[in-house]
């Protein structure tokens, strides 16, 4: 953590935090501008999880690794718990449903603690799918077989797969100078160890991933015109899209120092991909949403957070944010 | 987990009755399982137009699924708790050491025998004779858990409860979704987010036919899912 690159990414998120916050506080105690108060409220509460975020990470970051693959895991288990609770399943599934929470889950993200890119990249969509499939028909309930199946399916997918590879680009060799000559000098190939590199890595994505929720939102307000699918989301604008897809580039061109592998237009290149993919996964999670007639996850039961309203853009970046540096870092997992 | 919390929350000295009649471990346990309950049911407790408080009560609430009445009583503020205890089958929770142990040295459950009810021993005089004046009770008046989900017909002790005993309040309370962690027939369960709600005091009104009541009773049950 004391390495200068770490600490000025730190220091500059929380001073960003503190500049937000500051103004949040600010239109809160002047509502007479002329601004809308419910906006005001979601902004606030939007800043206070930012804060947990920042928290909760710097925690995990501070205790290591495996602090951080274990909080996660623990993530994508209370996301999958609100996908499946909103979720409509029959008395069927439930002992796949078991499996999948208590074995699959766990399973996987100890494949991610022990760096099995080989195995864990292939573990949920193959054996997972194969699971959930034969056990439900095990179950001997029919009704509408392959709808149920997919549901619980998509679930994993997003809330366990998807964010796990956050978690795994702790892992990932990445070449730094300094690394790269200590292994060209020993002749060995890059390690896997985690370095403080991999953890501005992970911060970058998940930087970039909450600035372009913000902007799609600002520029939507701003100049949004034409609504990507009504029936949807009702402030997701093409404009937005747009709009952050281009400030995303330009922030992460200017971050490029702190992730390590990135040349500057790569960077923005990542930006505007992590931009696109939140997108995407805004807009799914919406569609789930609009079907079960529910605003959001934290509303499902009274009282709950929502961890899924958080996370449905960084589900959809992470792994596409992974493989996109696996790229640009040149390097084969095992 | 949520607690709820409640600064209005009215705390009395516990009476000692029930607590010198618990071991450490038994009461150890209870508050083991409840916490372990709470956490895989990820369930959320709401008070509507209603507090806690450690006045004599009827809690009477949907039933679907047998952890029913441990998140019932788990999600009671402990000082509700320890004068709180839930009513239960006979048939069910004598069979078998462990759960006659729960039952009763840890639960302290009333249980009622389903199959063998006499005239001069009727659940209901044997419920107003154990909880004396200071204990709560937590009754399922559909007498069975619903397999579907839905809230059944309610059975008549509820009424005969009140009418013997006019001043206890009856705390309608709402459990959802805990059907789908642990359904019937099911014993491994599945963590879903569940939440109890408990809505505000009834009683039977003065002359009140039984069907009224009743019908009345469980339009309350009802109309928490709703809100």
């Amino acid at each position: 953590m004391n390495d200068p690159r770490t600490l000025a990414l730190i220091v500059g998120v929380l001073a960003l935090l503190a500049i937000v916050t500051a103004v949040g506080q600010f239109l809160r105690r002047h509502p007479d501008r002329g601004l809308d108060p419910a906006a005001i409220r979601s902004f606030n509460s939007r800043i206070r999880g930012w804060w947990i975020m920042c928290t909760v990470l710097a925690a995990a970051f501070w205790l290591g690794t495996t602090a951080t693959v274990v909080l996660f895991g623990l993530v994508s288990f209370w996301a999958l718990r609100e996908f499946i609770t909103l979720t409509p399943t029959r008395l069927g599934d439930h002992r796949a449903l078991f499996w999948v929470f208590f074995a699959f889950t766990p399973a996987h993200y100890v494949l991610v603690g022990y760096d099995r890119y080989d195995v864990f990249s292939v573990f949920l969509p193959l054996y997972g799918t194969l699971f959930v499939l034969a056990r439900v028909a095990i179950a001997g309930d029919s009704k509408r077989f392959l709808e149920r199946t997919a549901k619980i399916q998509a679930g994993l997918m997003v809330c366990v797969y998807c964010l796990s590879f956050a978690a795994a680009l702790l892992q990932l060799p990445v070449p730094t100078a300094a690394a790269t000559e200590a292994a060209a000098a020993a002749a060995e190939p890059v390690t896997s160890a985690t370095t403080p590199a991999n953890f501005r890595l992970l911060f970058f994505l998940i930087l970039l991933v909450q600035f372009a929720d913000c902007m799609q939102y600002v520029w939507s307000r701003m100049i949004g015109r034409r609504l990507v699918a009504a029936s949807v989301s009702s402030n997701r604008t093409w404009e937005g899209l747009l709009g952050s897809a281009v400030s995303t580039s330009l922030l992460a061109s200017a971050l490029w120092w702190a992730a390590p592998p990135y040349q500057p237009w790569q960077a923005a290149l990542a930006g505007f991909v992590i931009s696109l993919m939140g997108f995407a996964g805004g807009m799914t999670m919406s569609a789930i949403k609009r079907d079960r007639g529910v605003t959001d996850y934290g509303t499902l039961v009274t009282g709950h957070g929502g961890v899924l309203d958080r996370i449905d853009s960084t589900c959809f970046a992470a792994p596409v944010f992974y493989h996109i540096t696996l790229l640009v870092a040149d390097v084969a997992v095992r | 987990m949520l607690s709820p919390a409640d600064p209005h929350l009215t705390t009395r000295p516990p009476t000692s009755a029930q607590g010198a009649g618990r071991s450490p471990v038994c009461h150890a346990a209870g508050l083991t399982l409840a916490a372990i309950a709470r956490v895989l049911s990820g369930a959320s407790v709401r008070w509507i137009s209603s507090q806690p408080d450690t006045c004599q009560r009827v809690y009477f609430s949907n039933h679907t699924s047998h952890l029913d009445a441990l998140l019932i009583w788990s999600s009671l503020p402990r000082s509700v708790r320890e004068r709180t205890r839930p009513v239960a089958a006979k048939d069910y929770w004598s069979r078998g050491a462990v759960r006659r142990w729960l039952a009763e040295k840890v639960f302290d459950a009333l249980l009622i025998d389903r199959t063998d009810i006499k005239v001069h021993q009727s659940p209901v005089d044997l419920m107003l004779r154990e909880i004396g004046d200071t204990k709560s009770l937590i009754v399922f008046p559909e007498g069975s858990r619903s397999a579907t989900g839905e809230i059944g017909e309610f059975k008549s002790g509820l009424y005969y409860l009140s009418k013997k005993r006019p001043e206890l309040e009856l705390v309608p309370v709402h459990v959802d979704n805990l059907n789908r962690v642990l359904p019937r027939g099911e014993f491994l369960p599945v963590p879903m987010l569940s939440c109890i709600t408990f809505g505000p005091p009834l009683w039977l009104e003065q002359g009140e036919p039984k069907l009224d009541f009743l019908a009345r009773a469980r339009r309350a049950v009802m109309a928490l899912k709703e809100s």
